[in-house]
């Protein structure tokens, strides 16, 4: 259509009818994957701009966990992303490690260490292949649901939850893994190779997917650092910044692992960061069953009474396991005074835990830096002038998880 | 970059207006005065020698004990080059909490700040944008301030106590 056409079918001043397009993009919308909206404006296929509400599963966590004693703000943080829920507990009982200066043994670092990569494997499994079902490619989909499905039965033959999983306490572990969890991880490592394969042959070469997101939703390395974006999403735009290595926590400082980065912080290079960084988690886990090999298999938490909820077998028969049992259930084991900030790499970047402690059995404040909260500002932006199928797929892969939008 | 030495060159350049350095569990923290944060932001980020331009974090904190200076606000920043980080801190009176916003230094400071406003009630002036993003628009107070209880204070059912709840 050439310019003069395009003039002919401008609206009148005075009229009713509007030259653009509003579109509710949610808040219930199967392309939001989550409870958020997005106002855009568009002109024909092309998006002018975009207006984003949120809030609408805020569940004041902040302020509720100014009331609860320190064990029962964990299942709080299962909620924040709740594709990877044990990063948001390990985190948090990092946090509270950190304040008391716990020292935890090397055993439970590493089985710690094995959560947290099977969780960023199953976030990163379930943006990715999202991404591939926003352009249109069901089946990957359904390929890969098949190993998160085992890393969930992992999750639950540790701790009897799958996604809010509360797993593990301040302290190490309630009790050790089993011999079927291990029986599991065991089969899980030796298929899960094939089947991220298999995955990769359907999409990363592939020239449909290629057409659709080289160049869909870019962001600069300059603007996305100002953005405040982290994880994955900045590592896409070339920026190699990774808590695990830049603040090693967990002794994530044991293992052998490469930040993987891309060029141009489009669609396509969060899609292959998160890919590449499926194959790190792989081989991280693989280094920790190796290096456990060498270390004393009954041990599973740190040996400090007053934060780690005995065993039940001990609380029938011995006094002081019964009073630490009621002490630490009933939240009247004291957190000494402090000020800490803990980051953790989340699924979606730095999860961090900022928390002041003023020696009460709650704590005073404690705030979530949450990842999606502060790089969704940038969608807009990333989206403008672009065409409304991208900003789609934008969405998908930035990752926004509503729970830790909103917290 | 050692602590003695962002202590020094910080309180060179902006004498008493910066104070209280201690370092918390890693990281280095001192106070600003609310007139005096975003130069001291700016100057953190465009000296060179400190190059603090990444902003983590920003939230408010709400200490009814300390009057006069109620209100918290707590920025964490980030030198990603040389991986050091520090938290600024700034207090501002309940009465009148107003604290310029720093979204020009920091797009990321946008929701921050406004979640900020939305919980504590700060005032960032010279924000675009400074409305409720989290809570419902009609909502007539802060609730992140400790006078807020979190359960409704009418209820009699729930009151315990021996366990503080």
């Amino acid at each position: 259509m050439s310019d003069q056409e395009i003039q002919h079918i401008q609206l009148a001043e005075d009229a009713i009818e509007k030259q653009t397009t509003t579109l509710n993009l949610g808040p219930t919308h199967p392309a939001t994957h989550g409870i958020f909206e997005n106002v855009l404006e568009i002109d024909g296929e092309k998006v002018l701009s975009a207006k984003q509400n949120l809030g609408y599963i805020h569940r004041a966590f902040e302020k509720i966990a100014e009331r609860r004693p320190y064990g029962q703000v964990q299942p709080l943080t299962d909620r924040l992303n709740y594709c990877s829920a044990p990063i948001n507990n390990i985190g948090w009982q990092l946090t509270v490690e950190k304040l008391l200066g716990l020292k935890m043994p090397k055993r439970v670092d590493y089985l710690r260490v094995i959560l947290m990569e099977l969780a960023r494997i199953a976030d990163h499994l379930v943006c990715n292949s999202v991404v591939a079902v926003d352009t249109g490619a069901l089946t990957p989909f359904t390929y890969v649901f098949q190993i998160r499905e085992r890393i969930y039965e992992i999750y639950e033959s540790i701790c009897g939850a799958r996604l809010t999983t509360n797993i593990g306490r301040v302290g190490g572990f309630e009790r050790n893994f089993t011999d079927d969890t291990w029986k599991k991880l065991d089969a899980l490592m030796a298929d899960f190779p094939k089947a991220l394969k298999e995955f990769e042959t359907l999409l990363n070469r592939n020239r449909i997917f290629m057409d659709r997101c080289i160049g869909a939703g870019p962001i600069s390395a300059e603007r996305a650092l100002n953005y405040g974006f982290t994880g994955p999403n900045l590592r896409a735009t070339g920026v190699d910044y990774d808590v695990r290595v830049h603040s090693p926590y967990c002794s994530y400082e044991d293992f052998e692992f490469t930040i993987p980065v891309g060029t141009n912080g489009d669609v396509y290079d969060r899609y292959m960061v998160r890919n590449d960084e499926m194959w790190q988690s792989y081989s991280i886990i693989q280094q920790a069953l190796e290096k456990l090999k060498d270390l004393d298999p009954s041990v599973y938490h740190a040996d400090v009474p007053a934060y780690d909820l005995p065993e039940k077998k001990d609380v029938y028969t011995k006094m002081e396991a019964l009073i630490y049992h009621f002490k630490i259930v009933m939240g009247e084991v004291d957190i000494k005074a402090g000020e800490v900030y803990h980051p953790v790499e989340g699924g979606n970047g730095e999860l961090g835990f900022y928390l002041i402690s003023d020696g009460g059995r709650a704590p005073f404040r404690l705030h979530f830096r949450r990842p999606c909260f502060i790089y969704y500002q940038a969608y807009p932006e990333m989206i403008e002038n672009g065409l409304l199928s991208d900003a789609v797929i934008a969405l998908s892969s930035l990752n926004v998880i509503a729970g830790e939008l909103d917290a | 970059m050692t602590n003695e030495y962002i202590q020094q060159i910080l309180s060179d350049k902006f004498g008493t207006a910066v104070s209280n350095f201690e370092e918390h569990f890693g990281i280095f923290s001192f106070d600003v005065l609310p007139s005096e944060n975003v130069a001291l932001l700016q100057f953190l980020n465009e000296e060179e020698s400190l190059a603090f331009r990444f902003l983590t974090d920003l939230t408010g904190v709400h200490f009814p004990d300390r009057v006069g200076e109620e209100l918290c606000v707590v920025y964490h920043l980030h030198n990603l080059v040389a991986n050091k980080r520090i938290r600024v801190r700034s207090y501002l009176p309940i009465a009148q909490p107003d604290i310029a916003s720093v979204v020009n230094l920091y797009s990321a400071a946008n929701w921050m700040e406004r979640e900020t406003y939305d919980f504590f009630g700060v005032n960032f002036v010279g924000h675009p944008n400074l409305v409720r993003i989290l809570n419902v628009d009609e909502m007539n107070y802060f609730p992140m301030r400790k006078e807020y209880p979190m359960e409704d204070p009418t209820r009699t059912d729930k009151d315990d106590e021996m366990f503080g709840r």
